[in-house]
């Protein structure tokens, strides 16, 4: 059996309030880039700006930031085959039209 | 595998430890929550198994003279959620992996005990939701859900039923959490990883898929939840969705799923053919990879669902080959088991018959996979009865045999007392018959067009589909049977000693039932698993 060495680190509490208020801020700036037409980035900065609220969660709120390096590995082998779920649905959204039906 | 720290064995047990109510539904106890499990399992498979018994019925006759559709549609449902979120999924790894897990890494408990009280009580809230359904009107949709018909146009309960499934899927998490987390920290001194025994394996593999794809079923369902209730547009192309990015989603894991049911199986599979051939399993190293590897490539073959749901032909191409990939670790496990069993010193007790069984039914079921696999053919057979013999063929001769033979070969453990050898060995031997005769000709069935889902068929179908239910009258007794004479060994069963089957995993040298500890003395391990070099063969019978 391993012996669990790792020593919890203690998050500071302004670290925590500094990571809410971004959030709170993030999420206005969501709603407020909403009223703007961005034409086609719409989706992208929406998206962009849910990307870096959520790895704030999971880096403090989680502490990932702070976790071991199997921690980590789980948290990208997540991310992994989030990446293959999408990139693999959307292949198939991509080659939908490489080869006709024929009739349409 | 053990040095002399054997433990001591006592009367104490974790059965007699403690009384009442409150400490069963208070235990921290993985003995006891395995037991929990079983009771709650054992219901769900009987309410899943009388809904099997009313589409056989119905399927007796061509005309629709017992069910009207609508309600043909429902028990359909309600067989496959039944069966599959309640039964077959927490079947083996909240059971027997459970139960087994800890003693094989010669731990105390699991990680996390209160966590694993929790999902047995998370899997009880998704239960009691599941059976409101039930009581209240049921659903119809089939159990894969699929848009638009469970979006826009089912009048049942969708929503309570996805979150009787979404709510059940946390509870397999916390299981696959709890089990990766056991595996990686408190394996024994000297219990190395290529020193597991491959049920830990299985069960370990298990759970990455666990873990890693449930979460996506769980969101999937919760967005069909949100386009139902607030029309919130995900997949109906009316609010700017697509039909078939649900099945994407869908099946990114609940064909994962299917590895959920069947590699526990393999795992129980790998312990009773080693045990009752007194031999090492041939190619433990590659055994053991074959379960990881069936988790990785499990992921990548969902699409094989989709080849006529307007899915790209050449994301359909990928798919297939990558179907007929993942057949390979599935065929090293079988021709593993078989090397094992040649010039051992096979046993057939009870356990092994259900082992054998399993191994000649799954090979069935995978090579009718490969059948689907292969995209012309599957456009001929896609939603007949050839699907629904397939699937059975894995699940229930894979999935339901392995739990059986588990069943059988850890009872003694798990209770202290033996069954019946002779009744037993009837049961599995009526369990193997009934099964094919119910399943086989389904698939002439389907090859020759006889479509699922449907309560109607035309008179020509009728001699295979009266056999179809003949074995399954027969499949029913071979369950029953089991069901009375396990309950029975619990009072009069002979009492069982540590080790009746001549086991050399950690499990065996413990007490039978084990002490609430599992151990009086943490066990140190010297040698390879599976060494039978002073192992003695018992007399049974």
């Amino acid at each position: 059996m391993q012996a669990h060495t790792e020593e919890h680190h203690i998050v500071p509490k302004r670290v925590y309030a500094l990571v809410f208020v971004t959030l709170i801020i993030l999420t206005w700036v969501t709603a407020w880039v909403s009223t703007v037409d961005l034409g086609r980035m719409n989706i992208y900065v929406a998206l962009s700006i849910a990307v870096f609220k959520a790895t704030l969660v999971v880096l403090f709120f989680m502490h990932v930031k702070y976790g071991s390096r199997l921690t980590k590995l789980i948290v990208c082998s997540g991310i992994l085959w989030l990446m293959l779920l999408l990139f693999i649905t959307m292949s198939d959204i991509w080659t939908r039209g490489w080869i006709g039906v024929p009739g349409r | 595998m053990i040095t002399a720290t054997a433990p001591v064995i006592e009367e104490k047990n974790y059965l007699n430890a403690e009384h009442g109510l409150k400490s069963w539904l208070l235990t921290q106890d993985h003995k006891r929550i395995a037991l929990l499990y079983l009771m709650a399992v054992s219901v769900f498979f009987i309410v899943g198994g009388f809904f099997a018994v009313l589409i056989r019925l119905e399927l007796a006759t061509p005309a629709g003279d017992l069910l009207d559709s609508n309600t043909y549609n429902k028990v359909f449902t309600m067989h496959g959620v039944v069966m599959i979120f309640f039964f077959l999924i927490p079947s083996i790894p909240a059971i027997l992996g459970n139960f087994l897990l800890p003693l094989m890494i010669g731990a105390k408990d699991l990680a996390f005990p209160r966590i694993n009280l929790l999902s047995w009580y998370v899997y009880m809230l998704a239960g009691i939701l599941g059976t409101t359904v039930l009581l209240t009107g049921g659903v119809d949709t089939g159990w894969t859900f699929y848009t638009p018909l469970s979006s826009t146009y089912s009048n049942g309960y969708v929503v309570l039923t996805a979150m009787a499934a979404f709510v059940a899927g946390f509870s397999s998490i916390l299981t696959g959490l709890n089990f990766i987390v056991t595996v990686h920290r408190m394996r024994a001194p000297g219990l190395t990883w290529f020193r597991l025994p491959l049920f830990v394996w299985a069960h370990y593999a298990t759970s990455v898929v666990m873990i890693l794809g449930t979460p996506v079923i769980a969101v999937t369902l919760f967005l069909l939840m949100l386009e139902r209730g607030l029309h919130i547009g995900f997949f109906d192309p009316a609010y700017g969705g697509d039909p078939v990015l649900f099945q994407h989603l869908f099946w990114f894991y609940s064909h994962p799923a299917v590895y959920i049911m069947i590699l526990p199986s393999m795992g129980v599979i790998s312990e009773v053919v080693s045990t009752f051939c007194t031999k090492k399993p041939f190619g433990y190293t590659f055994i053991a990879f074959s379960s990881v590897a069936i988790a990785v490539f499990g992921f990548l073959v969902w699409g094989h669902h989709l080849f006529v749901s307007s899915q790209s032909a050449y994301a359909g191409m990928v798919f297939s080959i990558l179907t007929y990939i993942v057949a390979i670790p599935s065929a090293i496990k079988v021709f593993n088991w078989s090397a094992t069993m040649y010039k051992g010193q096979v046993r057939l007790e009870t356990p092994m018959l259900y082992a054998l069984g399993f191994i000649g039914l799954f090979t069935i079921g995978g090579l009718t996979g490969l059948f689907l696999a292969a995209m012309g053919l599957n456009v001929h057979v896609t939603d007949t009865y050839f699907v629904v013999a397939h699937f059975h063929y894995v699940m229930v001769g894979g999935g339901v045999m392995g739990y059986l033979a588990g069943l059988h070969h850890w009872w003694p453990k798990m209770f202290g007392r033996m069954y019946s050898r002779t009744w037993s060995m009837v049961a599995a031997g009526l369990v193997f018959i009934g099964f094919n005769l119910t399943f086989f000709p389904q698939f002439l069935l389907g090859y020759m067009g006889m479509p699922r889902r449907y309560h109607v068929y035309p008179p020509e179908f009728q001699v295979l589909n009266v056999l179809s239910s003949a074995g399954a009258s027969i499949l029913a007794l071979g369950f029953l049977i089991p069901g009375i004479y396990l309950t029975w060994s619990l009072k009069y069963g002979a009492k069982a000693p540590a080790n009746p089957w001549g086991g050399v995993t950690l499990e065996w040298q413990t007490s039978s039932p084990p002490p609430t500890s599992n151990f009086d003395v943490t066990p140190v391990i010297t040698n390879e698993v599976y060494d039978y070099t002073n192992q003695e063969v018992p007399h049974i019978g």
